[in-house]
């Protein structure tokens, strides 16, 4: 599939909405865009907005470390975000081009000694709003699920 | 960084400096930096911070939201201010409750109860 596109579902609305967009460091235009067209798709098939939130939450911070951690800011590199969903689950995958990190190395930001260090919420968020999440290694891609019945 | 620009209401009563935030979603990186730089302005300009900061138009924040608000709050410590939080969406609740900063920080239900936790 072209970068940046998405598939209608088919007229009676049973065929899963899937689609891969590539962005770039700042690229906010871009980022909103695929955003509006994704939450857009997940309402459409009936995802409440309590579930959206959550997937929302979640699919920001993995695009957020993806710039702000694995690519470490650099404009050249991109962030690709590939997923499937359907009226059960929503499969979204988005990896950067970093060289990948250990998420065992990423220490617990709820320990009463973290709690005042500012960055290391992000795993942790999607993770809670997640059904489930995998970084692969070496680390610079993260699969999710979320199921409407978990 | 003015308030305005990076999306902040600010008011001043009663020796408490008030925030609100303008835009709905709290998660453009780039916006969340203005935020935290302007907030950083506010407390920097007070020898101590008195600061609440309402989120009453707010649906929808980031952990770099969070990030700045700590950065925020370790500012405020260090100077032997106040920073109280109010009228914060449950949904919102939710992730200082899971990343437990609901205990970093001093959240009230309603900006009138915030503004009378000042001591």
């Amino acid at each position: 599939m072209a970068p940046n596109e998405i598939n209608p579902s088919d007229e009676n609305g049973t065929s899963p909405l899937a689609g891969e967009t590539t962005l770039r460091q700042g690229d906010f235009s871009g980022l909103k865009a695929f955003e509006s067209s994704f939450f857009d798709s997940l309402k459409s098939i009936g995802y409440d907005e309590g579930q959206i939130f959550a997937i929302r939450l979640a699919v920001e911070e993995s695009i957020a470390n993806g710039f702000r951690h694995g690519n470490d800011g650099d404009p050249a590199k991109t962030v690709t975000i590939t997923f499937a969903i359907t009226a059960t689950d929503l499969h979204v995958s988005v990896e950067d081009q970093g060289t990948g990190f250990d998420p065992a190395s990423v220490p617990d930001p709820t320990e009463d000694a973290n709690l005042e260090i500012p960055s290391g919420r992000g795993l942790m968020l999607m993770r809670a709003y997640m059904t489930e999440v995998n970084v692969i290694p070496p680390g610079n891609r993260i699969e999710m699920c979320f199921r409407r019945d978990a | 960084m003015n308030p305005e620009s990076a999306g902040l209401r600010v008011s001043e009563k009663n020796g408490i400096t008030r925030v609100e935030f303008i835009e709905q979603n709290i998660l453009d990186e780039e916006n969340i930096q203005q935020i935290g730089e302007a907030l950083g302005s506010l407390v920097d300009a007070q020898d101590t911070p008195r600061v609440l900061i309402s989120f009453r138009d707010v649906a929808h924040l980031s952990s770099a939201a969070l990030g700045a608000l700590i950065t925020v709050s370790n500012r405020v410590k260090s100077k032997d201010g106040e920073l109280h939080l109010s009228d914060i969406d449950p949904k919102i609740l939710e992730v200082f409750k899971i990343t437990r900063l609901d205990r970093l920080f001093e959240i009230h239900e309603t900006t009138a109860e915030g503004l009378s936790a000042f001591g």
